[in-house]
């Protein structure tokens, strides 16, 4: 079995805020990420997919497809957004825009995609929002 | 590191359906890649030294088996190639043939082979 990553960027914004919090714990659990006017990253999404290499083409993958899902299912709806203000699973009172939901949030926007084409399936979703702290997701949840 | 050229080219197919599998990675004269190479090595480590496997050995075995038969080279030239397309999963799949058992210490746990900064490959022998 052949591991495939696909590495893309995306630079977007966003807070750390739970409603249901006083300000004062929210500054103090969240620090500087408390700030309501956001701040954003450059992330790196890193979409892993498995599966066995064709005996004639010698692909696991059609990289270009690949590309183009992630760019249809992820990017287009996270590149240049905030990420509280704009994207769905992100909304008040629903997913906290850590890169740890960001991994989960990307792996439920793709894995229908993936399966659906067949051949190969999603098996790592990685994002970093730093060089320095990336999250990892293998769909087990 | 290694820099070797490659052109994707499956003798089965037409060449049409060539160049819609492989589209630029077609082109007759090929193109080339700086692939990065990583192993990762497991084991016990040495109550005396430290480590799992010294690395100086570690690079004269990939040195010797890695890079002096594919760096500056044209994959489509090496025998490993001459009935498979050197995509990167196959290549990646070769590398660890070629060292799982040449290590001097610790076992090969997996190839990772870096093709472009947007695409990568890992193998763990199963």
């Amino acid at each position: 079995m052949i591991l495939l990553t696909r590495r893309a960027t995306f630079s977007a914004s966003h807070y750390y805020w739970n409603e249901a919090w006083t300000p004062e714990k929210n500054r103090e659990v969240f620090g500087r990420c408390a700030n309501r006017n956001g701040h954003g990253h450059n992330y790196t999404l890193e979409v892993t997919v498995a599966g066995e290499p064709d005996p004639a083409t010698g692909f696991v993958v059609d990289l270009k497809w690949l590309k183009d899902v992630i760019e249809r299912e992820v990017l287009s709806h996270y590149d240049h957004r905030h990420l509280n203000l704009e994207v769905e699973e992100f909304a008040a009172g629903k997913l906290m825009p850590t890169t740890e939901n960001i991994a989960i949030a990307a792996w439920r926007r793709l894995e229908p995609a993936v399966r659906a084409a067949g051949g190969v399936r999603l098996n790592r979703i990685r994002v970093h929002e730093t060089p320095e702290i990336f999250a990892e997701y293998r769909g087990e949840a | 590191m290694l820099s070797a050229s490659h052109r994707l080219h499956a003798d089965g197919l037409t060449p049409e359906a060539n160049r819609a599998v492989y589209g630029k990675c077609n082109n007759p004269h090929g193109h080339g890649h700086n692939y990065t190479v990583e192993l990762l090595v497991g084991g016990p480590v040495d109550a005396e030294t430290g480590m799992v496997t010294n690395l100086a050995d570690l690079d004269r075995v990939v040195r010797e088996r890695v890079i002096e038969r594919f760096d500056r080279r044209n994959l489509n030239d090496d025998e490993l190639f001459a009935d498979a397309v050197p995509t990167t999963e196959n290549f990646c799949r070769a590398l660890f043939t070629l060292l799982e058992h040449a290590l001097p210490a610790g076992k090969l746990e997996q190839v990772r082979v870096e093709e472009t900064e947007n695409n990568f490959f890992e193998y763990r022998g199963d």
